[in-house]
């Protein structure tokens, strides 16, 4: 065992050297330039925050960015003098930056899940937090919803949207170095929103917790993003945008405006981590959730719905069931989403008018969310056979069958008397999982199974088996998640409201917290048996990448349309 | 409709601009009739504003994550009036950048904490919950008693409150330093000032039990002891909304 530890790490090591080069040699000397400069300009900012925020966690971060950028400086400069890549580069589509987004999303995958199961154990042994202020649930629970929305979501988003927009243009990204401004400065996000976390530093909004700086750095970095995307498309061969880029487009563009209006705020001083936002009380709320219920719907939703609109109909090898269904559901879900974040607020003080107004739109959201699932159910028709014998295309199956269950229990739950049970419970807590672990997980470790063998020019996963064994443990870890807080949410929501004869209520707050904990055992062991799988999975990825390099068998036909041939070849649907 | 689209998704910047469109509509209508329409906040005219102390202790409870699983939201129904208090009003939280309404409730709603517990209990409590309340599954905070709390920079905190709208004058601005010591050393001056400037109903205490110094055990304490009393809307047997 431990010459094998020994064995990887020393591959790892040398290999790692390799590779860093590889990616400098991949940049024209106008890019390698242009990334020193970049580098330069972000050491000044890290050194400033270092100053500026001395005895502050703005210092400490500032230390952080500053140390990214010396190292990636190094890394530049070491391969500087490499020769510049040759021109027949454009004739192949750039995937190294879906390479290395993958590694870290299954990097951030196994971290946020580790500890999202860490302080689901906390609940039923509570002194599990060595005694420390950064081990304590409150500092730890947005560690584990930023590390797997952001740091698992949000890396294998920008992997396979790269990948995708790439097929389905017919067309190279635009250049060598945005694509890597664009991944690596987004973990340098993630890094930050992380530490941040541990050290105290939140906004306490939910899903929006990171303070001013590093939600002007995400502006940047997401702007950058945007830009990429654009001039792909507009170089495209493909007379038709293919519907998984309405779905990547709207994620990129909405997220930005979401982000950008829900964090306004004005910081302490520049020298402050802290910062007070713009908007108080009842507006607040209604911000913070139209951005927090929309952060599902364009991040969690759109950017995966995206994802599987090419994954699932590639791996199926079929086309996709309904091009009308598409559009009926693509715009459905980007018009209607953005009226329901008032449901998080029923009986609340917020106006009843938009609380009525939100728990409507949620209500017509099934028709474009079944359309959806539909649609993708549908596309398996004539290739079911493959569904059971292929655990790749069946982590997409059963991510579309919980996307349809999810969006109709989420149109449920905004009933405003069926909220009336729900809020405030585990029920949500176990909606959210059966989205985020059903859905959003089982159809980016589908695209990543897919896209690895692709990414890497491997003929297939290192092991079908071992992709079998992950499949069956983060479905029953869902399974079991997702039962344990159905039971506890509703034993909670309903002894809360129980009356007994003399009119007076039933069970003290205590009384309904004993009765968790059987489920919040139930529910950390789901969780452990999904974080186990996700280890088989980094275990299986690391194996496919590691075999021997196969002879460049390229997928027919997977290359850019040259800029002078023209033509054009037909849709990949429709 | 469906030829419209067959055209639409062959232009990259049409597209793009539908989106916005039609995704723009929803937060709009839902979002700006709130600033506007004068009766979504109630008048409350003799709320106060948190003394510095209960902002550093805000922020305290804000940097421990207490929000993931206290709500201060009580909404209304029967049950939750009878079990927490009067249902929360808008006007509450008029003051809070960001509101802390949470959307769980592991532990108990807090919204109307203030003088519900002694200030003992609470030290206790946050010491080790479990020496209080034997089935508490909250973590325990014993370190706050130990940490001195940073208060030189509670001013620009207030100038920063001060302009996203919280109405802080110069006066206590200017102040804060020794108003945060004050209100947790009563009989000395600094406590004066403090019944000066934010009235004679804020509690002046050793809150962490140990007069002399100030910890961030005495923040957080203050804090939770003032949650649900800046103002007695609520109690109020119809609560007079602005018209």
């Amino acid at each position: 065992m431990k010459d094998i530890l020994r064995w990887s790490l020393n591959l790892l090591a040398s290999r790692s050297r390799r590779v860093l080069l590889a990616m400098i040699a991949q940049l024209t000397r106008y890019e390698r330039q242009l990334a020193l400069f970049i580098l330069l300009a972000l050491s000044i900012c890290g050194l400033a925050m270092a100053v500026a925020g001395t005895g502050d966690a703005l210092g400490v971060h500032g230390a952080i960015v500053l140390l990214a950028a010396i190292a990636g400086t190094f890394w530049v400069i070491s391969g500087y003098y490499e020769p510049e890549p040759s021109d027949d580069r454009l004739d192949r589509y750039f995937d190294d930056p879906s390479r290395l987004g993958i590694i870290l999303a299954m990097v951030w995958v196994v971290a946020g899940l580790f500890v999202g199961d860490w302080i689901a154990w906390q609940l039923a042994y509570p002194d599990l937090t060595f005694d420390a202020a950064w081990s304590s649930f409150g500092r730890l629970r947005p560690v584990h919803t930023s590390g797997v929305i952001f740091g698992f979501g949000g890396n294998a988003l920008i992997a396979t949207s790269f990948y995708v927009l790439q097929r389905t243009t017919r067309a190279r990204l635009p250049d060598q170095l945005s694509p890597w401004f664009v991944l690596l400065g987004y973990n340098l996000f993630c890094v930050i929103a992380a530490t941040g976390y541990l050290m105290g530093v939140t906004q306490s909004k939910e899903y929006a917790e990171p303070e001013w700086y590093a939600d002007i750095w995400l502006v940047i970095v997401w702007v950058t993003y945007f830009i990429i995307y654009l001039r792909t498309l507009v170089r495209r061969k493909e007379p038709h945008i293919y519907v998984s880029n309405w779905y990547y487009m709207a994620f990129i563009l909405v997220v930005a405006i979401l982000h950008i209006v829900n964090n306004l705020a004005i910081p302490v001083s520049l020298g402050h981590a802290k910062s007070y936002s713009a908007f108080s009380g009842v507006q607040d709320a209604m911000t913070q959730w139209w951005y927090g219920h929309n952060a599902v719907a364009f991040f969690l939703t759109a950017g995966f719905l995206g994802m599987m609109y090419y994954y699932l109909p590639v791996r199926a090898g079929r086309p996709i069931f309904s091009y009308r269904l598409s559009i009926i559901s693509f715009w459905g879900i980007t018009f209607m989403y953005m009226w329901a974040g008032s449901h998080h607020l029923h009986y609340t003080a917020l106006p009843q008018w938009v609380q009525t107004l939100g728990m409507t739109f949620s209500i017509m959201l099934l028709v474009p969310s079944w359309a959806s699932a539909g649609n993708a159910l549908l596309t398996l028709n004539g290739a079911w056979h493959k569904v059971r014998d292929d655990a790749v295309l069946r982590f997409m199956m059963v991510a579309a069958v919980f996307y349809g269950l999810v969006t109709f229990e989420g149109s449920f739950m905004a009933i405003r008397a069926v909220n009336s049970l729900s809020h405030y419970t585990d029920w949500t807590v176990g909606h959210v999982h059966a989205g985020a672990l059903g859905w959003v997980a089982m159809i980016t470790f589908g695209a990543i199974y897919a896209s690895v063998p692709w990414l890497w020019k491997r003929e297939r996963m290192y092991s079908a088996r071992l992709v079998e064994v992950h499949f069956w443990l983060a479905l029953a870890g869902t399974v079991i998640y997702v039962f344990a807080m159905w039971n506890s949410g509703i034993i909670q929501g309903l002894m809360w409201r129980t009356y007994n004869e003399s009119g007076t209520l039933a069970y003290s707050f205590v009384e309904s917290l004993v009765a968790m904990r059987p489920y919040y055992i139930a529910r950390a062991i789901g969780g452990l048996l999904f974080l186990i799988g996700a280890l088989v999975a980094c275990y299986n990825i690391w194996m496919t990448i590691r075999t021997a390099d196969q002879p460049a068998d390229q997928r027919l036909g997977d290359h850019p349309v040259p800029a002078l041939a023209g033509g054009t070849a037909p849709q990949p649907a429709e | 409709m469906f030829n419209l689209h067959y055209r639409l998704e062959r232009k990259t910047i049409g597209f793009l601009l539908a989106i916005i469109g039609v995704a723009s509509i929803g937060g709009a209508v839902e979002i700006i009739p709130l600033f506007t329409i004068h009766q979504t906040v109630e008048d409350a005219p003799n709320m106060r504003v948190y003394t510095p102390l209960e902002i550093a202790g805000r922020n305290i409870y804000i940097r421990e994550g207490c929000y993931a699983c206290h709500s201060q939201m009580i909404r209304t129904l029967r049950d939750e009036v009878e079990r927490y208090g009067p249902y929360s009003l808008a006007v509450e939280s008029k003051y809070d950048h960001p509101m802390l309404w949470g959307s769980k409730r592991t532990g108990p709603d807090l919204a109307r904490m203030g003088n519900k517990y002694s200030d003992e209990w609470h030290v206790r409590h946050l010491n080790n919950p479990r020496d209080v309340v034997p089935e508490s599954v909250m973590p325990h905070y014993s370190w706050l008693g130990r940490t001195e709390l940073r208060s030189e920079d509670l001013g620009r905190h207030m100038a920063a409150l001060r302009r996203v709208g919280v109405p802080y004058t110069d006066d206590m601005i200017a102040n804060a330093r020794s108003d945060t010591y004050g209100q947790a050393a009563p009989d000395t001056p600094f406590a004066e000032g403090v019944t000066k400037r934010y009235g004679a109903a804020t509690n002046i205490r050793a809150f962490d039990g140990k007069p002399g110094n100030l910890t961030e055990l005495d923040a957080l304490v203050a804090y939770l002891q003032i949650l649900g009393k800046l103002t007695d809307a609520a109690h109020k047997p119809v609560a007079a909304a602005g018209g």
